[in-house]
């Protein structure tokens, strides 16, 4: 049941042999036994999810089912969801209950996906562990001593554990693609601008994105389609045709050109992800694909880069909360200037307030073009490698993470170890380019390794039907852990 | 690079948020780490170079002046923490 794919389970809820409100009792079930141990929930919304469950039945008994119509969903708690609470992990928004569904949310219920709650992460999506959170950790199914990866850490843990077959979550600079890495499930960012910011509470505009976890790449290219989609509300949504993301899978892979970054496999990568990530080139070469070396000269940049331009838009994005209007109000001050002070101070935690300090610095007076200016520099080189790779080969592969997951409380007193951490998939959101992250073999102690494939701009159905030739003859995404 | 501890206190001043007197030397420490790793940047030379703000290179949309939004007021400020008819309540600004 857990390991079925959407397809499989949409198919059991038409022919009858299945209820939508059957299948949402056994997630709720499943979260309600492993949810204290893993903490992958924030907010379960068991009376809205079966109300949902009971309106799916209906609309699939009048035949006005689509591909996710009664198929339970977790939503990363960045998206902000009318009538359910919405904390962004954050105490500044702990009771917070947005007046409003994100575009992302509107999508997925005018499908008929049922909503089941809300999911842990980095507060204000800002980590790699997603030990930022106010509400705790989560933990990693594999072993419940390490993180899960952040900042989309719950969604990728109810996802891995068969809490539910998919969840969304947002990735700035590796938040989708690194927890997906570390719990063993496939999650993709789509290219920037694809996904409606609308009702995403913002963290750094130019590179938040929204994304897909599930099992396979073939049930992200059924979430993913459900999700994208141009948006007027959002003034960086693309203006394209709506597509349908499953449209190349099943294509065979031959003659298939996968471009090697040097710089991604000289150093740094610990040699149990090495070894997984050889094998897994090895089987696409079985496939047929051919694999070329191809330079990312300026990708060692992206890390300094990333840690100037995201706080600095994080700076900006997050003066909204400032205790009048939603959000954490201090409850003894003096005056304006110290209500907004202590309203902060007690709101934000650690790493929220660093990032926003760092943003304030950097945009400060006289120090624009030393940082700023020059991270967009950075910026620019960045993107231009990416184009000349691209002119090489379809795409890019490597690792998603330099190590297996790490144990709680390893990296949460270093910033700048935590940081280093995401060297491989910041620079895809520095350009903007679609990334994906799938199981691909294990390393020490029997933790997945991801392999993170790099597509072009748009080339999202590509790259999901990349993963899913890889998928057809390997069982890695199968694998799922001893947890209930 | 390093900042000094009145740095620290400046930049927090002007981003809001207090800092408790136990909290400065941590901050300062953790931030000279990460300026530490973000000064690795300058070691490129980006004279001819153009910043990229964003990964698109287009315009704002524009759209008609036209009302688009209905009147939600009272839904908005449901999650106000102090309204009073229909106004946000904020501590005495002016004498």
């Amino acid at each position: 049941m857990i390991e079925a794919s959407l397809k499989d389970l949409a198919a059991a809820l038409r022919a009858g042999t299945l209820s939508s409100v059957e299948l949402t009792t056994r997630c709720l079930e499943r979260i309600e036994a492993l949810n204290p141990a893993l903490n992958a929930f924030i907010t379960v919304d068991r009376d809205g999810a079966l109300a949902a469950a009971r309106a799916a039945d209906a609309r699939i008994a009048a035949g006005d089912a689509g591909p996710l119509t009664g198929i339970p969903l977790a939503h990363k708690d960045v998206f902000c969801t009318e009538g359910v609470r919405t904390t962004c992990a954050s105490k500044m928004l702990a009771d917070f209950v947005s007046p409003y569904d994100a575009h992302v949310v509107s999508q997925l219920k005018a499908a008929g996906a049922v909503m089941i709650g809300k999911t842990n992460m980095d507060e204000y999506a800002m980590g790699s562990s997603n030990e930022n959170s106010h509400f705790g950790p989560a933990r990693n199914p594999w072993d419940a001593t390490r993180v899960p990866g952040g900042s989309s850490g719950g969604s990728a843990v109810a996802v891995a554990s068969g809490m539910v077959p998919m969840a969304t979550g947002t990735d700035t600079g590796g938040s989708v693609r690194q927890p997906a890495a570390l719990t063993g499930v496939t999650g993709i960012k789509p290219t920037y601008g694809v996904v409606s910011r609308y009702g995403m509470i913002a963290y750094a505009s130019s590179l938040d994105q929204g994304g897909a976890f599930a099992r396979s790449a073939e049930d992200c290219a059924l979430l993913l389609t459900a999700m994208a989609g141009f948006d007027p509300r959002d003034s960086t949504s693309v203006e394209r045709e709506a597509e349908d993301y499953s449209r190349s899978i099943g294509q065979p892979l031959a003659g298939l050109r996968i471009g090697l970054p040097t710089e991604f496999f000289a150093e740094g990568m610990d040699a149990d992800v090495r070894a997984a990530i050889d094998a897994a080139l090895e089987q696409y070469r079985q496939l047929g694909a051919t694999t070329v070396e191809v330079s990312l000269p300026n990708a060692k940049l992206a890390i300094p880069a990333y840690y100037v331009i995201a706080p600095a838009e994080a700076s900006s994005n997050l003066s909204r909360f400032d205790g009048v209007r939603y959000g954490h109000r201090a409850a003894e001050y003096t005056d304006l200037a110290d209500m907004y002070g202590k309203s902060r101070a007690e709101g934000f935690g650690a790493e929220v307030k660093r990032r926003i300090l760092v943003g304030t610095y950097v945009l400060s007076h006289g120090y624009y073009d030393a940082y700023y200016l020059q991270a967009q520099k950075l910026r620019r080189l960045i993107a231009e490698d990416f184009g000349r790779a691209f002119t090489q080969c379809d795409v890019i592969a490597g690792p998603t993470s330099p190590t297996v997951a790490w144990p709680i409380g390893e990296k949460s007193n270093d910033p700048v170890q935590m940081y280093l951490q995401d060297i491989y998939t910041i620079a895809v959101n520095l350009a903007g380019l679609p990334g994906l992250s799938m199981p691909c073999g294990t390393g020490a102690g029997d933790l997945p390794v991801g392999l993170q494939l790099i597509g072009n701009y748009f080339d999202e159905a590509r790259l999901l039907n990349v993963a899913h030739g890889f998928q057809q003859v390997t069982d890695w995404h199968r694998r799922t852990p001893a947890v209930g | 690079m390093s900042l000094s501890i009145d740095e620290v206190r400046h930049i927090a001043r002007l981003a809001r948020i207090e800092l408790g007197e136990g909290e400065a030397q941590d901050t300062l420490d953790k931030l000279n780490n990460i300026f530490g790793l973000i000064e690795q940047m300058q070691a490129v030379d980006t004279t001819d170079v153009a910043p990229m703000s964003h990964p698109q290179d287009v315009a704002q949309r524009l759209r008609d002046d036209v009302v688009s939004e209905a009147n939600r007021r009272d839904a908005y400020q449901q999650v106000a923490p102090q309204v009073e008819a229909g106004l946000y309540l904020v501590p005495k600004v002016i004498e």
